[in-house]
């Protein structure tokens, strides 16, 4: 059996080679990415354009401004006239937030009333609204707080603090960066979107050509089929997750915590189910053209949106968190954040591990019984 | 083909708007208390009654966190050291930690300031007590913020993420359908069959063109039908300026599906040409997900020449905010002068590679 598989693995390795933009775009794609994601997409939230609207224009006021652009959260780029010219600027998108301070804001602080700060944020991003919100509030709360201890020292009492001392901490990823959260994800999404189209494509294009009718009169079995056409990919993806790790350990300080050797069993056992998975869909699949659409339905926005890569999954309604039971990404998401991230060993994600295995085993036997049905 | 060109951009538009979110709630925590006080109890009563965390367990020793962080058990962990209520009772400030999981890192910043916001207010009301408990009569004024929340006043991610996926399904749907339909002749060798028959380089383009530009507008009907019925998010700035602005979208796209056509000589090689140099670098840089407002400023400058870019501010400012062209001009015309000179550079390229 052996015997047979080299020249087919041969023969799609030769083909890769000849092929030099896709050998290009499996090896260093996943490269470029990588930099991006780390240097360039990131949801932190910073440098909010703000527009400010002071009726009031009192020390007091233009003090309680300051307490908003004395950190990196806001920029004060807008300084407004009147009421007017909000609509615009947030319909335009110029400013994402508008400070309006009402008339008699200082004296009503002086008399110690109550007094409200109107503040308009642009929501349509909902992620970045509700950052801006808790800063909002928390910056109001701090100067409550600061005013309050103001007045109870100008009246005799003794300074007081804060009576509780909170200290906030990071596990895993200390500073809290973006990249340190997104390179076990992308090496997850890489993988599944290279190694499920390249091996989708595989088996319908042999049928598209008229190969296929050649392959099925020479001795070849159905097993040395399969194995000869995702043995190329196997080592193409697997070059691309090193080069990902060494990359995310150079740029980004991403080492990986774990055992190298656990990390590269739990890669080949989601593999071999992408590659079987890929199998699969070129086995139902009559054109390219259709092949490649439901590979990249079934892997790209799946694998980015419902496996846990940028998107939490405890906050999907549970009709989605049922689906992405499913996705094997999320499985193999979690063992790699275990890995790589928290260092700690199978013991906390043997589960996922286990559906893993099972999710191979269950693509590469299907797909080997279409593959006799068409082979036979 | 033809189920996958409909039904999918419906199922992909319910599944995403449900689930790309990145708001947080629930987030699964464990307490430690080693208090065991009634203030304690209280404090972790705050945390809760926000709806932000819910308690997934209790612990007795700071080293049992360990393993509920480790297994993702719980995201956040909340300490509360011993004489927690006596320091507070005596004056003396109590320490307080708390500990987040750091992998997600969204998830993680956003959980902070929802903590830090329920701490500062516990703060105060214990400040505003223990100076009423002295009888120190204390007049001191807040500021309250009313903070209003234009266009999306829930802060729902669903109608962020609604429009955006009309635009991602668009371009996956006409561009690179565009690019596998015109090198699969080529692949097979129809494409001289067709050269040498009467038709015209231009009939035979627009011939090709034409059924995904029909799938594209279609796919745009579909979508505001499903975000009016599922979502609830009618196109607030009106269906036929979106249509009109779509069209110019679609020329952008498949345009480029052209040009891909010319420049690749198989499927999978288009394909993987599409999807790599076109397809991910446009997803990201045009604000789908990440606002281009937070990339360094280089890669501002490079979105500036990805099409999806305008189309997202166009489909968001109908969907949400409800502006016209008299707000939407810019990135029309910015989209039309993509779409012709990407439009006439790849017909030239097509023209002369079959002429």
């Amino acid at each position: 059996m052996s015997l047979n598989i080299f020249p087919i693995v041969h023969k799609e390795f030769r083909q890769i080679r000849r092929d030099k933009r896709t050998l290009a775009v499996l090896l260093f794609i996943p490269a470029l990415m990588l930099f991006l994601f780390g240097y360039a997409l990131n949801f932190d939230i910073k440098h909010t354009a703000t527009a400010v609207y002071d009726e009031d224009n009192s020390a007091v006021s233009r003090d309680f401004i300051q307490q908003f652009f004395r950190n990196e959260y806001f920029d004060y780029t807008y300084c407004l006239n009147s009421k007017s010219e909000i609509n615009n600027l947030v319909d335009g998108g110029s400013v994402k937030m508008v400070l309006v301070i009402p008339k008699k804001f200082s004296d009503h602080l002086a008399h110690g009333e109550n007094t409200p700060v109107q503040i308009i944020i642009d929501g349509s991003n909902s992620n970045t609204g509700s950052v801006l919100v808790g800063y909002v509030n928390m910056i109001i709360q701090q100067y409550s707080m600061n005013v309050l201890a103001e007045t109870f020292a100008r009246q005799g009492g003794k300074m007081i603090a804060a009576p509780i001392d909170y200290e906030p901490r990071v596990w895993y990823n200390p500073e809290l960066k973006s990249a340190k959260f997104l390179v076990p994800g992308l090496i997850a999404f890489i993988l599944m979107v290279t190694a499920v189209i390249s091996t989708a494509l595989a088996v319908v294009r042999e049928r598209e050509l008229g190969t296929m009718e050649q392959i099925m009169v020479s001795p070849v079995k159905p097993v040395e089929l399969i194995l000869g056409k995702t043995i190329p990919y196997t080592v193409i993806s697997l070059i691309a997750t090193v080069m990902i790790l060494i990359l995310g350990a150079i740029l980004f300080d991403v080492t990986i915590k774990g055992s190298v050797l656990l990390l590269a069993l739990v890669t080949i056992i989601f593999l071999i189910g992408a590659l079987g998975m890929g199998l699969f869909i070129s086995t139902i699949a009559e054109t390219q053209q259709v092949a490649f659409m439901i590979a990249v339905l079934a892997t790209m926005l799946p694998t980015f949106i419902l496996s846990g890569f940028v998107f939490p999954i405890r906050n999907m309604p549970w009709i989605i968190q049922v689906i992405t039971y499913i996705i094997p990404a999320r499985y193999f998401l979690v063992a790699l954040r275990a890995i790589v991230l928290k260092g700690v060993g199978i013991s906390a994600f043997w589960e996922q591990l286990l559906y893993m295995v099972a999710f191979a085993a269950l693509m590469l036997t299907v797909s080997s019984i279409r593959l006799k049905k068409i082979l036979s | 083909m033809f189920g996958i060109s409909f039904i999918a951009p419906i199922l992909q538009l319910i599944v995403l708007g449900y689930a790309a979110s990145l708001d947080v709630s629930n987030m699964p925590m464990v307490v430690c208390d080693m208090d065991h006080s009634a203030a304690s109890r209280d404090l972790v009563d705050h945390f809760t009654s926000t709806g932000y965390f819910s308690i997934k367990g209790y612990v007795e020793r700071h080293t049992e966190i360990d393993s509920w962080l480790d297994d993702g058990h719980a995201s956040i962990a909340i300490v509360i050291p011993k004489n927690f209520e006596r320091n507070l009772n005596n004056g003396k400030q109590a320490p307080l930690q708390v500990i987040a999981d750091g992998t997600e890192t969204s998830s993680a910043s956003i959980g902070f300031s929802y903590a830090s916001m329920i701490v500062m207010q516990y703060s105060q009301n214990i400040l505003m007590e223990s100076l009423l408990k002295h009888g120190q009569q204390i007049i001191a004024a807040q500021v309250s913020p009313e903070v209003r929340v234009w266009y999306n006043p829930d802060l729902k991610s669903r109608n962020f993420m609604v429009p955006g996926v009309l635009g991602l399904l668009l371009m996956v749907m006409t561009m690179i359908l565009t690019s596998l339909a015109i090198v699969k002749e080529k692949e097979l060798g129809t494409l001289e069959q067709l050269v040498v028959t009467p038709i015209r380089p231009y009939q035979l383009i627009i011939g090709k063109l034409a059924p995904f530009f029909v799938i594209g507008i279609v796919d745009v009907l579909l979508v505001v039908a499903a975000a009016a019925v599922v979502f609830s998010l009618p196109v607030k700035g009106g269906v036929l300026l979106l249509i009109g602005l779509s069209i110019l979208f679609l020329m952008t796209t498949l345009g480029l599906g052209l040009f891909i056509s010319t420049i690749s000589h198989t499927q999978q090689q288009a394909m993987m040409t599409a999807i790599f140099f076109f397809m991910f670098p446009m997803m990201f840089f045009s604000g789908f997900v990440f606002p281009i407002e937070n990339m360094p400023v280089l890669i501002q400058y490079v979105s500036v020449l990805v099409p999806l870019r305008y189309y997202f501010v166009i489909v968001r400012g109908l969907f949400l905010k409800g502006v016209g062209m008299a707000m939407l001009w810019p990135q029309a015309v910015a989209l039309l002068v993509f779409g012709l000179v990407i439009l006439s550079l790849s017909v030239a390229r097509f023209q002369k590679r079959i002429g």
